[in-house]
């Protein structure tokens, strides 16, 4: 039984069938499997959150999820939230403001930050740190990226308006 | 690191999951949100030969309130605590507390059910199973099981629950009448497993506390509902009384030492967050100026 499973999901919108051990998680089957790189992998046991994506239109830990509990389901990595242009403007307040420096947390940070900025449309600094609290960054102290996650929501409040 | 083999089965239903149980008993490990499990398994401090996948029964998700009391079932996720209405109204020390799991990519996996039998003595919901006098259900080949939360936790990742049972929801009274409750722990930043926390539910009458559970968590091996509690039942809270009933609770706490705090550390925060309780429950701001008793 410890053979491949077939698996059969969505993956930016594409359809994806594929066979997989039962052992790989979700972030080396987008990495290894599908080749998609943009989804990190830190720490492997959900603390860092450089392998952020979003299933079923939710943000999880994709070190912490099987691939094969992904059966009929969408998953969106970072290249499917570029690709789209959805965070066209996140990802340039991150360029403006100096938000990433190695670029190593920056996917699952803006996959973090975007969730957030979809349920809430004036979060403060407080609530930008709370919600980002569970991805590391090395590099930046943090200031940044808060910055850059303000300033988004401050832009596409003035959009709505 | 990445977990080692494992066979999957992915439960068709609870008979199925628990025919898988039994057949396979200690080989066997039950998945359902993973935010513990997978953890474990990626740095092998786990090996299951046979990973039992439940995350598909539907039957075990949902919150449902009738005749006094609300039924979790067990997949009902931490992020679900958090939005629900019936939470909110009947039991919102579990909203409180779930607001403190972990981080939000977390809590949309995580489960109660999952973190109930896990049972590490850092988390938040089985304390407040205990504050709140939970039943926990367990479905086995011989049929349920109900457990009262007070007997259920039984050491470090321990539990009464057997390799042959699977845990399938949780019942709470809902909550009576001039109900109170408290939520509060430590963390060195937001999310992170707790140094010492509380999840303790009173009732409130005339200024006096006529109920009053504090459930301790991260400060032993299980859960800690404080003796010393009893000492302020319906009686009029006065400092040199919660000073006391502090006394008391440091001598019945024997709190464990480790990276995050000593023995010490933990015992003093212990008395931090009662004279914070009682002092939010009854809202008495006198009883607790920001100092240690």
């Amino acid at each position: 039984m410890t053979a491949a499973l077939s698996i059969s999901l969505h993956v930016n919108g594409e359809r994806v069938d594929a066979q997989v051990l039962p052992r790989l998680n979700l972030a080396d089957f987008l990495r290894e499997q599908l080749k998609l790189t943009g989804t990190h992998v830190g720490c492997e046991h959900g603390v860092c959150g450089a392998c952020t994506v979003r299933v079923d239109g939710e943000i999880v830990r994709s070190c912490l999820m099987l691939a094969v509990q992904t059966q009929g389901a969408s998953v969106e990595t970072i290249e499917g939230l570029s690709d789209s242009g959805e965070i066209a403007d996140l990802q340039a307040a991150f360029r403006d403001r100096n938000a990433l420096q190695c670029g190593f947390c920056t996917p699952g940070m803006l996959i973090a930050a975007q969730d957030l900025l979809k349920q809430e449309a004036e979060p403060d600094r407080e609530r930008i740190r709370a919600h980002l609290a569970g991805n590391y960054c090395r590099c930046t102290g943090y200031q940044a990226i808060i910055d850059a996650v303000e300033s988004t929501a401050l832009a596409r409040r003035g959009k709505r308006a | 690191m990445k977990a080692s083999a494992f066979s999957y089965a992915r439960a068709t239903s609870v008979p199925n999951a628990i025919e898988l149980l039994v057949a396979h008993g200690e080989r066997a490990k039950v998945l359902s949100g993973g935010q513990s499990l997978m953890p474990a398994m990626n740095l092998r401090l786990v090996a299951p030969e046979l990973i039992v996948d439940i995350g598909e029964l539907k039957e075990l998700r949902g919150i449902a309130a009738s005749g006094g009391l609300i039924k979790i079932g067990a997949l009902t996720r931490h992020a679900d605590l958090l939005k629900s209405r019936e939470i909110a109204a009947q039991a919102p020390l579990l909203r409180d507390a779930a607001a403190q799991i972990a981080h939000p990519a977390i809590r949309n996996r995580g489960t109660i059910g999952g973190s109930l039998a896990h049972a590490d003595p850092a988390s938040e919901l089985p304390a407040c199973m205990v504050a709140l006098n939970a039943t926990i259900i367990a479905q086995g080949a011989a049929g349920e099981r109900r457990i009262p939360a007070t007997d259920f936790f039984t050491g470090i990742y321990e539990t009464v629950l057997s390799p042959q049972e699977l845990l399938v929801a949780v019942e709470l009274p809902t909550a009576p009448k001039n109900s109170a409750h408290f939520f509060c722990e430590f963390t060195r930043r937001h999310g992170d497993y707790a140094i010492i926390g509380l999840a303790a539910q009173a009732i409130v009458e005339n200024d006096r506390l006529t109920d009053f559970r504090p459930v301790f968590f991260s400060v032993g091996n299980r859960p800690h509902l404080a003796k010393a509690a009893a000492g302020l039942i319906k009686k009029a809270v006065t400092p040199a009384l919660l000073s006391e009933a502090s006394k008391a609770l440091s001598e019945e706490l024997d709190p464990p030492e480790d990276q995050q705090a000593s023995s010490s550390m933990r015992r003093h925060l212990a008395k931090v967050l009662l004279a914070r309780s009682v002092s939010a429950l009854l809202g008495r701001p006198d009883l607790y100026a920001g100092k240690a008793l």
